[in-house]
């Protein structure tokens, strides 16, 4: 809505000639957000990124976004629409925007266009992504050391590539710690909808789960572990105002640096389509601070985050067994990229059964 | 299952009902008028937004909630005005409605995103509330207590009382209706009216109680399920009750089914509510006769009156 009116005023400052002169030689540079640009979580944090372009780069770039772009036929849509209306560079960052933009890509050649979380890329699209597994490794540490029933309640979308590597690496790291442990999924089927998470961490905790975590964008479950005197981890974005006395930590997306790398990677004309995949190291993402945990938990939370970090520690490092009980990797050796982002198989000691 | 898991599952249901119990009474009296107004997701957000904001502005939920009925009935009014008095189509109205109930939501909420909400407390009735199993019921939330009390209310208006009865009249026929003397518009309007403070409220749940917080679209469709709930209730509230309490109980069961591992495909699971719902209502309204006499004969036409 703010938006149709900026664009209106923009439009109407242009006809009747007070817009800036300088209008054309500036770098447009447009977002599409699969969720509210303030959701307080995922796609929020892609907007603090585009917040942040706008900040460092100042006058050379402007900026637009569109928001709650359902995946699918609506973000060809939106994203034609985006192209035609001058961004030279276009992020999409959600992973079911990926056969759009490949699509729209394909009849706008000279305009870049960047896709977040995907695999599939294009000479004029480049893909980026945070390894997130890392942060849900810590967390399934904590989880293992923080549960006093043994069972962690995974709350998730939809069964894609990312999903399943958090899930399996939030297990590895659990089972690190306690090889019994147990983590009970439900998909809740959709990205968004702060009631049907809330159901979902009740269910979770009705039935046993003393921790939870999510692969969902709002808060509210952290909120419902709050309100029973339970404990959580945030996702995407901090959200320890929503739950002072539950959160953990939270996997904190920073895209900001990367966007600002990128946009000025066009401004002086150097930009490529890459495939970029960073990691803790790479300030991508972060670890919120570590609340509401006893010392020696943190330390050792911090520990294996300087161990990621150093590259020392690999969650994925074998001998790692699938949930059928064969080898997936031989012991010493980790999975390499391609395995990880076409993950469809849990790790041995998850009980749920993957929806196809 | 112990008797606090089920005490738990069943108090799960009923906060996940209220919401479309809300919304769908007050869209059957709407449509009992002749009146179909598919604004109902955008009343709710807009009554999730403004009871939010009222609520932690003020410090105070019950505040909040009568700020929320006051948007809700704002939106209907305007509603109202567009179809009623200049005589728009109810169709596109109503959907301009949604959209426009979305945005602006978004809009007068950016500055409540991210800010943690107060909650509203349960009231417990003594001694009944100690009772097993059954006690839970008289261990609910106040706006619980209201959306059932609305639910009899309007049962008991429509078909027991003289207004009930006109309002019935005009939806059936509002030219009979205005030969007979009644004000066609009036009574819509109050009807409309009628149907955002219900949708005010059961945003003002969903931003209040359910999840304490404002976000964008918060309602997340469920304006849409309320609708369907009032078309496969056959308009009648006892069934739309039903219908909310089976549609949340579902939703709520299919997940308790996902965390036992159940190996049933979760697509499969996540769609059983609305199944379930369609099948066991078509089921109990395969009385046409029955079903003829409970849907307003004048939906959604406009009526203009011709003197």
């Amino acid at each position: 809505m703010k938006h149709i009116l900026t664009a209106a005023t923009a439009v109407i400052a242009l006809t009747i000639g007070i817009g800036s002169a300088n209008a054309a030689d500036k770098l447009k540079a447009c977002w599409m957000y699969v969720g509210p640009h303030n959701d307080g979580g995922y796609s929020e944090g892609h907007n603090t990124g585009r917040l942040m372009v706008e900040k460092e780069l100042g006058d050379k770039v402007e900026t637009s976004y569109v928001e709650s772009i359902a995946e699918g036929p609506d973000a060809e849509r939106a994203l034609e629409r985006l192209a035609r209306s001058g961004c030279q560079i276009i992020f999409s960052t959600s992973f079911g925007f990926m056969d759009p933009t490949i699509k729209v890509a394909a009849k706008f050649p000279d305009v870049k266009f960047e896709h977040a979380t995907g695999f599939k890329s294009a000479p004029n699209v480049g893909t980026y992504n945070a390894r997130f597994y890392e942060g849900r490794y810590i967390a399934g540490q904590i989880a293992a050391k923080q549960s006093k029933s043994g069972v962690a309640g995974y709350i998730v979308s939809f069964p894609i590539p990312e999903v399943v590597m958090g899930i399996n690496s939030f297990m590895l790291g659990a089972q690190s710690i306690n090889p019994d442990f147990k983590i009970k999924v439900v998909w809740v089927n959709s990205w968004f909808d702060p009631a049907k998470e809330a159901d979902a961490a009740k269910a979770l905790f009705d039935q046993g789960a003393d921790i939870i975590t999510q692969h969902t964008d709002s808060p509210a479950p952290l909120q419902i572990a709050q309100e029973r005197g339970l404990h959580g981890f945030g996702q995407a974005h901090d959200m320890y105002k929503f739950a002072p006395k539950a959160q953990y930590t939270a996997i904190v997306d920073t895209w900001g640096p990367y966007y600002v790398k990128r946009v000025n990677a066009v401004l002086d004309g150097t930009w490529k389509a890459e495939q970029i995949w960073d990691g803790l190291k790479d300030g991508i993402m972060e670890m919120a601070d570590y609340t509401n945990l006893p010392d020696d938990v943190v330390a050792s939370a911090k520990k294996t985050q300087a161990e990621i970090e150093a590259g020392t520690l690999h969650p994925f490092k074998g001998p790692i067994f699938k949930q059928d009980g064969t080898e997936a990797i031989g012991e010493g050796k980790v999975l390499d990229d391609g395995t990880l982002l076409s993950m469809n198989w849990y790790v041995k000691g998850i009980d749920d059964q993957l929806p196809k | 299952m112990t008797a606090l898991m089920l005490e738990g599952i069943l108090l799960t249901i009923i906060t996940a009902a209220t919401p479309l119990l809300f919304a769908s009474i007050g869209e059957l009296v709407t449509e009992r008028s002749g009146v179909l107004n598919l604004g109902v997701e955008g009343m709710m957000a807009m009554g999730a937004v403004i009871g939010f904001a009222v609520a932690h502005t003020t410090g105070n939920v019950a505040l909040g909630v009568v700020g929320a009925i006051l948007a809700g009935m704002a939106m209907a009014a305007l509603f109202g005005v567009v179809t009623l008095i200049f005589v728009a189509n109810q169709v596109a109205s109503g959907l301009a409605l949604t959209l426009f109930g979305l945005g602006l939501s978004g809009l007068i909420g950016d500055a409540f995103v991210g800010v943690p909400g107060a909650g509203l407390a349960r009231v417990s009735i003594p001694v009944l509330s100690d009772l097993p199993v059954i006690g839970l019921l008289f261990r609910l939330d106040p706006l619980t207590y209201l959306a059932i009390a609305i639910t009899i209310g309007v049962s008991w208006f429509l078909f027991r009382m003289r207004g009930g009865l006109i309002l019935r009249a005009v939806g059936d026929s509002h030219t009979s209706a205005h030969a007979l003397g009644y004000s066609v518009i009036r009574v819509r309007f109050m009807a409309v009216l009628f149907g955002g403070a219900c949708s005010g409220l059961a945003g003002a749940y969903l931003s209040l109680v359910y999840t304490p917080q404002w976000t964008q679209a918060m309602t997340a469709g469920r304006g849409w399920i309320a609708l369907a709930l009032v078309v496969f209730g056959t308009w009648l509230p006892r069934r739309v009750l039903v219908g909310a309490l089976l549609f949340g109980g579902v939703s709520i069961l299919q997940l308790h089914a996902q965390a036992l591992g159940v190996g049933v495909p979760s697509q499969f699971l996540s769609a059983l509510p609305y199944l379930t719902t369609i099948v066991v209502l078509v089921i109990i309204s395969r009385n046409r006769a029955l079903v003829r006499a409970n849907t307003p004969a004048a939906l959604g036409q406009s009526f203009v009156p011709d003197r």
